[in-house]
């Protein structure tokens, strides 16, 4: 099949989802009121509700949500052939994300744009509340851990890229300092930004940089992993606008550059997708589609990480309410299309089946590099620039994306830890030094107790990371359909989807509960098991809340 | 700093206000003579909603920031009144009057419902 039938047909899904399926939520279910005061006007305060254009808002929440998990996902998933990836990406973004995301900064907004954690303790109750705090923290030791290991693979594999994955932090660094210290003017040095990450991708294959075999007794990943560690505990710690800002903005503007390259590449040479539609021949070990497809793409389909960009930031800057239907659903459009530039990459980039299939000989294998390897192919295809800088540049994408996500998730979790630290009076756990450490600690730990002691494995926990995504995610829809219900209005268009992904998070916890059991993976199991007590503990809160929804409207009315 | 974006955006509002009278006017003059300014109404919008684009997600953590650089900066102004030996005591002493409106709320941030100082009581 052509990949740009694909494309289209993707895209045009989409896009149908966003001007009709879109337009109807808005319409009939949410009904969207122009009229309605939202708190970015009622508490207009300069710092965190500031009314703000929808496009520039659009950005932000495109931007943030779009990180490294919609191309690692996607590209682990096409090992079952190209049709169910593409499918769950095209369907999923129309019926779920786009739902989902556009509820929850409706459901925000509705609510003094509190964030979903608090919208469950007020909406559901303080059970969910606390279940949705453990949720958190398991989805971000994990994304953490995960992307550790995603970026240590990608730093071996592609030694050209080493130089600018870390050069761009020098980048970011200066662009801060350009910025705050000597106000220069933002479109020029966004300009001088881009130009100088470019410029190090096109130098990198030149200059290729790898770690010796083994560093000080580890092997060359496992170094890798404690060296970003360190430097995520170090970025974690920085202020905000030496690093992280500037290294976000950066990745914001390389997200638009890459994403317009590899479709228009995709245009023009118009490639064969050489993947199979439905692998018949899957490699040894590989896990039964079904479940485990949905929680293997979480961002891309619909991933909880939304919920908390949407009601945690987006909505407290939202305009006009019906800037929602934009923001949030186009958002979700705009991740989808990333996911299925990752798909394109990761099945039609190669020369063969055969070599495509040397790539995916295992499940958890090819993943990222394909979407490298396959995207460069493409790309240098159909713009003709060499394939060594166009593996760099989607290794560097990749990479950043990754990396902005450990530096903000590792700073999260720090905030976290001196919370608990607050909480229960230990002292020292309530400054910021310490606090990081005890994250960190805990990061490599799982990087480690998951993949073994050069942390190869440490993929494995992806689909244990997408199905906490997911129940993230469910607990975002429950309270959008609690909502919903009282509101008197039909629920099908949330409950539908909140029942499918609480039965395939959880008979994938189940299924892979039984093949760490075999393979006597203690460290996973365990792991395993606490995500699926969360997962049966948001299922019964679910059942709750629907068996007593008019003694909770009665409450609520008092 | 929060001042100076305060103004920024209340210039940002005029300049808005004066786009659109601009904007207008084009139509009657020629479209020669208004074309590079045109361009740079452009170009001004274009770096307007960059900075938002920027700065928005920061606004909170960098006003924070501020507010502690602050804070270190009144607490080495008022000091010495406090009892805490400060070598450029004398020249601090002449800012004392021109933060005075500032005192008040940096006492009460400090977790001070009332002027530590006998001096001088702001409330």
């Amino acid at each position: 099949m052509s990949a740009i039938l694909m494309m289209l047909l993707g895209l045009g899904g989409m896009a149908a989802g966003y001007f009709f399926y879109s337009r109807y939520i808005a319409e009939r279910i949410y009904r969207f009121d122009p009229d309605f005061i939202t708190p970015s006007h009622e508490y207009d305060d300069g710092i965190d509700y500031v009314p703000t254009n929808k496009f520039v808002l659009w950005g932000h929440h495109f931007t943030s949500v779009a990180g490294a998990a919609p191309i690692v996902g996607p590209a682990i998933a096409v090992i079952w052939g190209w049709l169910p990836a593409f499918l769950w990406v095209v369907f999923g973004t129309i019926f779920f994300a786009g739902v989902h995301d556009s509820g929850a900064i409706w459901a925000s907004v509705r609510n003094r744009a509190l964030s979903v954690g608090a919208l469950t303790g007020h909406v559901v109750g303080k059970r969910a509340r606390s279940i949705f705090m453990i949720v958190i923290f398991l989805v971000l030791l994990m994304v953490n851990a995960v992307f550790g290991v995603v970026i240590a693979r990608l730093l071996i594999g592609n030694p050209g890229a080493v130089l600018p994955i870390w050069g761009a932090i020098a980048v970011a660094l200066v662009i801060g300092q350009l910025i705050y210290r000597y106000k220069f003017n933002l479109p020029l040095v966004s300009l001088f930004g881009v130009v100088a990450l470019y410029a190090l991708i096109y130098i990198g294959p030149q200059v290729p940089i790898s770690l010796p075999e083994t560093v000080v007794g580890l092997s060359d990943g496992a170094a890798w992993i404690l060296i970003l560690f360190a430097y995520a505990a170090i970025a974690s710690l920085l202020p905000v606008w030496v690093l992280l800002q500037p290294r976000d903005y950066i990745n914001g503007l390389q997200l638009f550059v890459g994403l317009i390259l590899l479709y228009s590449a995709v245009a023009i040479s118009n490639p064969e997708i050489v993947a199979p539609m439905i692998n018949h021949q899957l490699p040894e070990g590989t896990p039964s589609i079904v479940p485990l497809l949905f929680v293997t793409i979480a961002c891309g389909a619909i991933s909880g990480f939304h919920g908390l960009v949407a009601s945690g930031t987006t909505s407290k800057q939202l305009n006009k309410e019906t800037d929602a239907r934009f923001v949030g659903y186009f958002g979700a459009v705009g991740e989808g299309a990333l996911a299925l530039a990752a798909i394109l990459a990761a099945t039609a980039g190669f020369a063969s089946l055969s070599e495509w299939q040397e790539l995916y000989k295992g499940f958890g294998q090819g993943g990222v590099q394909a979407f490298v390897d396959g995207g460069a192919t493409i790309l240098s295809q159909g713009t003709g620039m060499s394939a060594a800088v166009a593996g760099t540049m989607l290794t560097v994408m990749a990479a950043l994306f990754a990396g902005t996500t450990m530096d903000t998730g590792l700073r999260l979790q720090r905030y976290i830890f001196q919370e608990f630290g607050e909480i229960y009076g230990i002292r020292w756990l309530g400054r910021p030094l310490p606090a990081t450490l005890m994250a960190v600690a805990c990061c490599v730990l799982l990087a480690f107790g998951a993949g073994g002691a050069d942390g190869s494995g440490g993929l494995l926990i992806w689909p244990l990371f997408g199905t906490t995504n997911q129940l993230l995610a469910g607990l975002t829809l429950l309270v959008i359909t609690v909502m919903l219900v009282r509101l008197k209005r039909p629920i099908w268009v949330t409950l539908i989807p909140l029942v499918f992904l609480l039965l395939m998070t959880l008979a994938a916890l189940l299924i892979q509960l039984n093949e760490f059991y075999q393979k006597r993976d203690w460290f996973l199991l365990s792991l395993d098991l606490v995500v699926l007590v969360a997962a049966i503990l948001v299922t019964l809160e679910c059942i709750a809340v629907f068996r007593k929804p008019r003694q909770e409207e009665l409450t609520q009315e008092k | 700093m929060a001042d100076d974006t305060d103004g920024d955006v209340n210039n940002d509002v005029n300049n808005i206000g004066v786009n659109r009278t601009d904007d207008n006017n084009t139509t009657d003059a020629s479209e020669r003579t208004e074309l590079p300014r045109n361009l740079k109404l452009v170009f001004s919008r274009i770096s307007r909603q960059l900075e938002t684009y920027y700065n928005a997600p920061y606004r909170r953590a960098i006003a924070k920031a501020q507010r502690d650089e602050e804070d270190l900066f009144l607490l080495l102004v008022y000091g010495e009144a406090l009892g805490i030996p400060n070598p450029a005591a004398f020249y601090t002493l002449e800012l004392q009057p021109l933060l005075l409106e500032r005192f008040h709320q940096w006492h009460q941030r400090m977790g001070m419902e009332r002027s530590p100082l006998d001096e001088f009581r702001c409330c």
